[in-house]
């Protein structure tokens, strides 16, 4: 039988925005079935996104949503949290939205360790604003601000995670469809900051300046370049040269979740200790 | 009971107005000369379950109050000139998504890092149209310590009432300098909450004009769920670009404080010999107290003086400030900056009388004795 997503959109929302071909559609069907694992209740989940294509998701999604302004998308849901701790908060969003504009925030976010899912969908380019390159966009690829290819260093979104603090960090891609509900179903369970990263596809504003001929060659190329981390740990540095990881790349459930080290804090000064 | 007194600075009365007014959330970012309140709100607010964070920048803790909001938290945030230079987009948010909140701006000079100890008036108009686009704007400008506690209270009020940010302005001088203040006792002052919403999950609708100007705001996390964006939208909440509903959500939003009735309820303004003046002083904050001594030193001399001190300087005092200036000879309109408001009062007085400023932006606060020089140069 279909999964019934049905359920979860909002009446009459559908058609969406997003192109023929585009990846975020595939990320929405993930969130949407890892929100049924981790049967969340949708009054009680509040689904927070910044500007740009990928932001455009939460209006879909039968829940407490909030779409803000551009890269403002971790803050936002950060006062969301702090003010009702008890809710569920995932915030949604592009590689430029969270990671330029919004990478103060993003950073921030992950240093707290404060209890919520980051869905970040990298589809190597501003794709709402017509194809500029982000700080994602490979070196040398063209974009319509790099007319002579991308002069910039990559951001590596999930090391970027690790590195600040979050605790949960894993990545997968829009072609893998499965894995992506599963790691965020993982993420939103996890208590602290998780970030996933789901590679993906803009074949309108990247693909096109960048002889991608079809969707499904940026489909196999996604899958093609994909190492599940258990695999890469057997595999030498020349036969992971191009190549991304994909899978958990990072799990610790000993920091404390910001939310619990406040609420320890006030009991604290109203004991009087 | 005697009630209780304390000598205190203005950003520690203000931080205890906000706790008073039942203000559970503050999220900041620390500027001079502001950060005492956000010292006075980390140590308040867990002592009554409240929320303190301090966000990574002055964007952050405006988007972390319009968070917090939004699930039915009184939030506060507090910062000075560049800060709010920096919130605006967010400020324009609270506007359009019609999120309650309060920022504090501690005035310094400008433009940019200014003179961050100094005391300034330069942000007044960046209250009303730092943000991009059309908006309405409550701005309250807050004299004394004293003072400062009770407008920070109304601030609140206003914010949860009109469903909007409400900006408290008052300069250095005023938020550093301690005054005595006498604590009004729990229910003195009154307190206002958000209007409740009263029609079923399936029926509501967080922009519905039928329910007013200001429809009812519910709370993520309760039974109710809605959407909320930036962008222009209809009465679900969801976006649109059909030109009718555009516009008049627009206008409902601007109409919201400035129909008569709102300006009536909003508008504070004190007066001070002003029967039989023929030269009214207009002056708000810190400058209305060297206003108010010049008033008494001009009298003593023979010269009607009075003064009129808008506390709440947006929406801006039209009908009071249009009527004394057909009754002065002059108005002289004394501000820490090059003057910004004088041209409010300009444009209402309609040519009817005089009209001067005294403008000081060296760091120094305006005295009495530059006014009183002013004035007697104008009659």
């Amino acid at each position: 039988m279909a999964y019934d997503y049905e359920k979860s959109i909002r009446p009459g929302k559908l058609p969406h925005i997003w192109c023929p071909g585009c990846g975020h559609g595939i990320v929405m069907k993930g969130l949407i079935r890892a929100m049924d694992t981790c049967e969340l209740d949708r009054n009680n989940t509040a689904i927070v996104s910044g500007i740009g294509c990928a932001s455009r998701l939460p209006g879909y999604l039968d829940a407490c949503t909030l779409h803000t302004a551009h890269g403002r998308a971790a803050a936002f849901a950060t006062g969301v949290k702090m003010a009702k701790p008890e809710m569920t908060v995932i915030c949604c969003g592009g590689d430029g939205d969270g990671t330029a504009i919004g990478g103060n925030h993003f950073i921030h976010a992950c240093r707290r360790n404060i209890n919520m899912t980051y869905v970040i969908m990298n589809n190597f380019i501003y794709g709402m604003t017509g194809g500029q390159f982000s700080p994602c966009t490979p070196t040398g690829m063209k974009a319509s601000t790099t007319p002579y290819g991308n002069p910039d260093p990559v951001f590596d979104i999930s090391k970027l995670a690790i590195g600040a603090g979050a605790t949960f960090v894993a990545r997968t891609t829009a072609a893998h469809p499965r894995e992506i509900d599963k790691l965020i179903a993982q993420g939103i369970k996890h208590n602290g900051m998780s970030i996933i990263e789901v590679l993906d596809d803009c074949p309108t504003s990247y693909g096109r300046r960048n002889k991608f001929r079809s969707v499904v060659d940026m489909m196999k190329r996604l899958k093609k370049d994909a190492v599940p981390a258990k695999a890469a740990a057997k595999m030498t540095p020349e036969q992971l040269e191009g190549k991304f990881l994909t899978g958990v790349l990072y799990h610790d459930n000993e920091k404390a979740e910001y939310t619990e080290q406040y609420a320890a804090l006030i009991k604290r000064v109203q004991e009087g200790a | 009971m005697a009630k209780k007194t304390a000598l205190v600075q203005g950003n520690q009365a203000c931080a205890a107005g906000a706790i008073y007014a039942g203000c559970t959330f503050f999220g900041g970012y620390p500027i001079t000369p502001s950060t005492e309140v956000a010292e006075e709100m980390s140590e308040l607010l867990p002592t009554v379950g409240g929320k303190f964070i301090q966000m990574e920048d002055e964007i952050g803790a405006m988007a972390s109050v319009i968070g917090a909001s939004l699930t039915g938290a009184k939030a506060l945030t507090a910062t000075s000139g560049p800060g709010v230079s920096l919130k605006q987009e967010l400020i324009g948010y609270a506007c359009i998504a019609e999120t309650p909140c309060v920022i504090i701006n501690v005035m310094r000079g400008g433009p940019s890092t200014g003179m961050p100890t100094g005391p300034g008036q330069s942000d007044v108009m960046q209250a009303r149209w730092g943000t991009h686009g059309d908006h309405a704007a409550i701005a309250l400008v807050p004299e004394s310590i004293q003072e400062i506690f009770t407008e920070t209270v109304r601030a609140f009020n206003l914010a949860e009432k009109y469903r909007m940010p409400v900006q408290v302005l008052f300069d250095e001088i005023v938020g550093h300098m301690r005054e005595r203040i006498v604590y009004p006792e729990p229910g003195e002052l009154e307190l206002i909450d958000r209007d409740p919403v009263t029609v079923s999950p399936e029926d509501y609708k967080p922009y519905d004009s039928t329910k007013g100007l200001v429809p009812p705001l519910a709370s993520f996390g309760s039974e109710y769920k809605y959407h909320v964006t930036g962008l222009n939208k209809a009465d679900d909440g969801f976006p649109t670009t059909k030109a009718s509903l555009v516009d008049a959500e627009e206008r409902r939003q601007i109409d919201k404080v400035e129909c008569p009735e709102a300006r009536a309820d909003i508008e504070s303004n004190e007066e001070f010999m002003t029967e039989d003046a023929e030269v009214i002083l207009w002056a708000y904050g810190s400058s209305a107290r060297s206003a108010r001594y010049a008033v008494n030193e001009l009298r003593k001399e023979g010269i009607k003086a009075g003064l009129f001190r808008p506390i709440t300087l947006w929406p801006f005092p039209e009908k009071r400030t249009a009527e004394l200036a057909n009754q002065a000879k002059a108005i002289i309109v004394p501000e820490m900056n090059l003057g910004q408001m004088i041209h409010e009062v300009e444009r209402v007085a309609l040519g009817n009388c005089a009209i001067e400023g005294v403008f000081r932006v060296d760091g120094d606060p305006l005295n009495p004795g530059q006014i009183i020089d002013k004035v007697k140069e104008v009659i």
